[in-house]
């Protein structure tokens, strides 16, 4: 792992797949007497929210507070950016006051990587969502799900269906899911497919009915009315007719092989990109996806955190001598 | 381990004085097998029996010694002991001094260590670091009844307060050699090796 989790993209096959088994470790840890790990034990974890977030800010505080970390919450509602502080003077208070990791979620894409490049702040950087960008731990944390219940993500047909153009989910997973061998297709209107989407490795169509039959996985996004509002709209007719042709309903999900799985980052809007039914159906992972997240949480910080920090750098060694049979690695 | 040094001609047992990057071999298959018989018979006589005991293996190779030793119950008493793993990483002294370091896989069989006498299985005993961690892994697991410690090599030079009740085989050893244990399940051949390094390891030895 690098210092930081910025993009999907950071992430070779090795490095996602040393997520993905750390967070099963992880994971395993929520169901002993003691939920927790002293792992981080000193260590200061700063939640430095911009936008809002339920799932994603609770699950960070969560993974970190079960690792013994610090966690300090910092959400920009209340504080001194509602005062029209900057992002850099914000950083160096954060510095100032010693954090280790910073979780950041913005509005503007690139703000994490802003703060982790420009020499602003001395921690770890992990992105936890800016603007129409990435979100790489949702990443990881669906390739995770999908692991857990499919095994091998290798060869998996992964459709990510609705609004592509505004989903930072999309790109993340689109990203992480073709590095882990799946092949993915983004399912969506015309007009809610990005700019540049040829370059992306994946398949792309318009038309759900056709993908449906085909696919292991699908990822229902939301419809995020709120940035659409903000170009102008006019993406589609009416929230009837995106319905129709791009929800999931009772009818479609039959279409789709028997063990398939309905995915959807949440939040979800019932009756618009999904009906109920599918929602609460036994095909539905979408309640562990949250349970899950933060086990994947976890793995990311240990990874980042647990060691020496000029270590962190490199790969994790992913040797399995026994150390006390081998004492000559201590001088590595 | 290294391929090359297993590639390596199997060291005909020179005598005892190895010189650097050679490697003799202390235990052979047999020995290793005799040590575990041993060792669980040893572990019946303490516990009177096989009641109420749960082996946990520290990873890598204790895993798989604390599968043959719950064999040698099984065959022994005619009892299934549970076996399962214990990851000691996230509670190692050094881990921030080290890049992070992949967890290793922990399995607490059912019904968890409650009331139970633990049996720690380890490879190799040295500085007693691992052995601490191990204490403190299974302080947030549950509350054992007793917990006991069976390594096949005790190689001393300990560094904490901790001795091990069932010991295979006692084998002094200088801070500049090195003890590996190589198992059928990961290693493809069972022996312990003893190989000198260049530097000693004083004082990093975990």
């Amino acid at each position: 792992m690098r210092r930081h989790l910025l993009s999907s993209a950071d992430l070779t096959r090795d490095d996602a797949l040393l997520v993905l088994d750390t967070t099963a470790e992880m994971r395993a840890l929520a169901d002993r007497p003691i939920k927790k790990s002293p792992a981080l034990r000193g260590r200061t974890v700063v939640n430095l929210f911009f936008e809002d977030s339920t799932r994603t800010r609770i699950s960070f505080e969560a993974a970190a507070k079960r690792l013994s970390a610090d966690v300090i919450n910092f959400a920009a509602k209340g504080s001194s950016l509602s005062k029209g502080e900057s992002l850099k003077d914000t950083a160096l208070t954060l510095e100032a006051m010693g954090a280790d990791a910073v979780v950041i979620r913005h509005g503007a894409s690139g703000a994490p990587h802003r703060l982790a490049n420009s020499g602003w702040v001395n921690s770890s950087v992990v992105n936890a969502g800016d603007g129409t960008h990435e979100h790489p731990t949702q990443a990881l944390l669906d390739a995770f799900t999908i692991r857990r219940h499919l095994g091998d993500i290798d060869g998996r047909r992964v459709a990510i269906v609705g609004d592509v153009l505004h989903s930072r989910v999309a790109r993340s997973n689109a990203l992480l899911l073709s590095t882990l061998g799946a092949e993915v297709t983004l399912v969506a209107p015309p007009t809610l497919l990005p700019v540049g989407v040829e370059s992306w490795p994946v398949a792309t169509s318009y038309d759900l009915d056709a993908t449906l039959p085909k696919s292991d996985v699908v990822m229902m996004l939301r419809v995020q009315r709120e940035r659409m509002n903000l170009s102008g709209g006019g993406f589609f007719p009416s929230a009837r007719e995106y319905s129709r042709r791009y929800g999931l309903d009772a009818r479609r999900m039959a279409q789709m092989p028997d063990d398939a799985l309905v995915m959807h980052p949440g939040p979800m809007i019932r009756g618009m990109e999904i009906s109920a039914d599918v929602a609460d159906s036994d095909r539905s992972v979408i309640v562990e996806q949250v349970t899950n997240g933060v086990a994947v949480r976890m793995a990311v910080l240990y990874l980042l955190l647990s060691g020496s920090s000029t270590a962190t750098q490199e790969t994790p060694q992913l040797a399995t001598d026994h150390p006390e049979t081998d004492p000559a690695e201590a001088d590595a | 381990m290294s391929p090359a040094q297993e590639a390596s001609p199997s060291s005909a047992q020179p005598p005892s004085s190895t010189p650097p990057g050679a490697e003799r071999t202390v235990l052979d298959a047999s020995d290793i097998s005799r040590a575990l018989t041993r060792i669980s018979h040893e572990i019946l006589e303490r516990n009177k029996g096989a009641d109420d005991l749960l082996l946990l293996g520290i990873p890598t190779r204790g895993v798989a010694l604390a599968q043959r030793v719950a064999a040698r119950l099984n065959s022994a008493e005619g009892v299934q002991v549970p076996v399962g793993s214990l990851d000691t990483t996230m509670y190692r002294d050094d881990l921030r001094l080290r890049p992070a370091r992949a967890l290793e896989h922990t399995e607490i069989p059912e019904p968890g260590v409650d009331g139970k006498t633990v049996v720690l299985v380890d490879d190799v005993l040295f500085s007693g670091r691992t052995i601490r961690a191990a204490l403190d892994a299974l302080n947030d697991v549950g509350r054992p009844h007793a917990v006991r410690l069976a390594t096949l090599v005790d190689r001393g030079h300990r560094e904490l307060p901790i001795r091990a009740d069932f010991v295979g085989k006692n084998l002094p050893t200088s801070m500049t050699e090195k003890v590996r244990v190589l198992l059928e399940e990961h290693d493809g051949r069972d022996c312990v090796v003893i190989a000198e390094i260049s530097q000693p390891t004083a004082g990093t030895a975990r």
